[in-house]
């Protein structure tokens, strides 16, 4: 018993000790589109790094506040998804949207596009990246974008699944309310392998 | 010390730098009529003053890049930023083959690691609009895109096997800004090659794939028998960031101080 307890301690404590040492140590995968390291600013105002949205799997797009017609699609697109999920999945997920128009959407903008879609903080991002690094994150997602004469942008309208650690698992062209059936299942998937517990100490019987 | 021994490294293959290396020539921007056929560039497109390397990148350069960040050395480079066969022409992570290979052009870089590359010179990479303001000049002229001879010209590098190897950066008479190499070498990444969107997306235009663009984001071409920017331009919108090919190198621009 006394045997059994120190065994228990000692795991235990060597599982504290991993935990501690993996989490800030754990090393991005190569393929991971949180390698790229650039400032943001969320729709709240909050300075954060592109690298902080890791440690959950979420569906990403680009997007920009003022577009009139694809762009309500893609936040139509992630509500569809919310809906689609119980609310223990919903729980695991984020909804990250990247703005391409820096320079009309601050915080204050996309923070007045969230409130007008009804868009609950705790699972949305609505992210503000420097005009500068704005190609570069389109390119870790793959996305083409042009800005027009008129301030409008044309750009690839497409829904990405990561997983916790950033690296992509699919992507859908099909926007809007109605969703492609392979992405949400795929959506589960990830969110279910988000939440396999932890290995732990076995429970004890006594 | 370490930048010394940077500094070392970089001298002991090859003299780093050889003349014209990393010079820029200083072009007057205007009113450009592009080859594309955007519907908001009808009256051509405003390019302001710039400056553009008079060369390509060259291996040298690159290398030397390379070793002070070993980040983007090959076998250390992350895979969202370059394919498995970025740098594949180098025998070594941080070694080239010889003084030929020096003075060639660098290629099978990808769009992340030339953009890194102008950054870290405090420059970027050239808009396509400067790029194909630069390209229209030939020895002479500033635009001598109309001429059918120049264009037969720029066309038979085309034909050319790609499979040869590359001459050095520099052997070709200057255009009429000073700048070289820009036809007939290698292909160039520009920093805006994703706004591009002719790729496979648009090919079959005004059916339900429309919609993977917002707004009217079907581009065509205004000038088809403009081969040489067609060519570019379907190549530059086929590919990916990350993405690297054998014939694909690069040169920085810059604002005007």
């Amino acid at each position: 018993m006394k045997r059994l307890l120190r065994c228990l301690i000692g795991s235990l404590a060597l599982a504290a000790g991993l935990s501690a040492l993996a989490a800030p140590a754990n090393p991005l995968p190569s393929d991971s589109v949180y390698q790229l390291d650039v400032p943001m600013v969320d729709q709240s105002g909050r300075s954060l790094n592109w690298r902080d949205q890791r440690g959950r799997p979420r569906v990403v797009s680009m997007f920009y506040s003022s577009c009139p017609y694809i762009c309500p699609l893609i936040v139509d697109s992630g509500k569809a998804i919310e809906h689609a999920l119980t609310p223990a999945e919903r729980a695991r997920l984020g909804i990250t949207l990247v703005s391409l128009d820096p320079k009309r959407d601050t915080p204050r903008a996309l923070a007045a596009l969230a409130a007008r879609r009804q868009l609950d903080p705790v699972r949305w991002t609505l992210l503000r990246p420097a005009e500068r690094d704005v190609r570069a994150i389109a390119g870790v997602l793959s996305i083409r974008y042009r800005a027009l004469a008129d301030g409008e942008f044309n750009h690839t309208s497409v829904l990405i699944l990561l997983d916790a650690d950033g690296r992509v698992l699919a992507r859908t062209e099909q926007i809007g309310t109605r969703l492609e059936p392979g992405f949400v299942a795929a959506v589960r998937r990830a969110v279910a392998a988000s939440a396999k517990p932890k290995p732990r100490a076995p429970a004890s019987g006594s | 010390m370490r930048r010394l021994a940077t500094l070392l490294l970089m001298m002991v293959p090859f003299a780093g730098a050889f003349a014209g290396d990393g010079e820029y020539v200083r072009l007057p921007g205007g009113t450009f009529r592009t080859a594309l056929k955007y519907e908001d560039s009808k009256n051509g497109v405003r390019i302001a003053p710039f400056e553009l390397m008079r060369l390509p990148v060259t291996n040298a350069q690159f290398l030397a890049f390379v070793q002070a960040n070993p980040q983007w050395r090959r076998d250390r480079v992350a895979s969202v930023f370059a394919d498995g066969h970025y740098l594949e022409g180098w025998p070594q992570p941080t070694q080239l083959t010889g003084e030929v290979q020096a003075r060639q052009p660098v290629t099978q870089v990808s769009w992340f690691a030339a953009q890194a590359y102008c950054e870290a010179q405090q420059a970027r990479l050239p808009t396509w609009s400067e790029w194909e303001f630069a390209a229209a000049a030939d020895e002479t002229r500033r635009d001598a895109r109309e001429d059918p001879a120049w264009r037969e010209r720029i066309l038979s590098w085309y034909s050319r096997p790609s499979s040869k190897a590359l001459p050095r950066a520099g052997l070709q008479t200057p255009n009429a800004y000073g700048v070289q190499d820009l036809h007939g070498l290698v292909w160039e990444w520009t920093d805006d090659f994703s706004s591009l969107l002719v790729s496979g997306d648009n090919r079959n235009q005004g059916d339900a794939d429309k919609s993977r663009f917002c707004g009217a984001g079907a581009l065509s071409m205004e000038d088809t028998e403009n081969f040489a920017v067609l060519m570019r331009v379907a190549m530059l919108s086929s590919l990916e960031a990350n993405g690297t090919t054998r014939n694909l190198g690069f040169r920085c621009a810059r604002d005007l101080p």
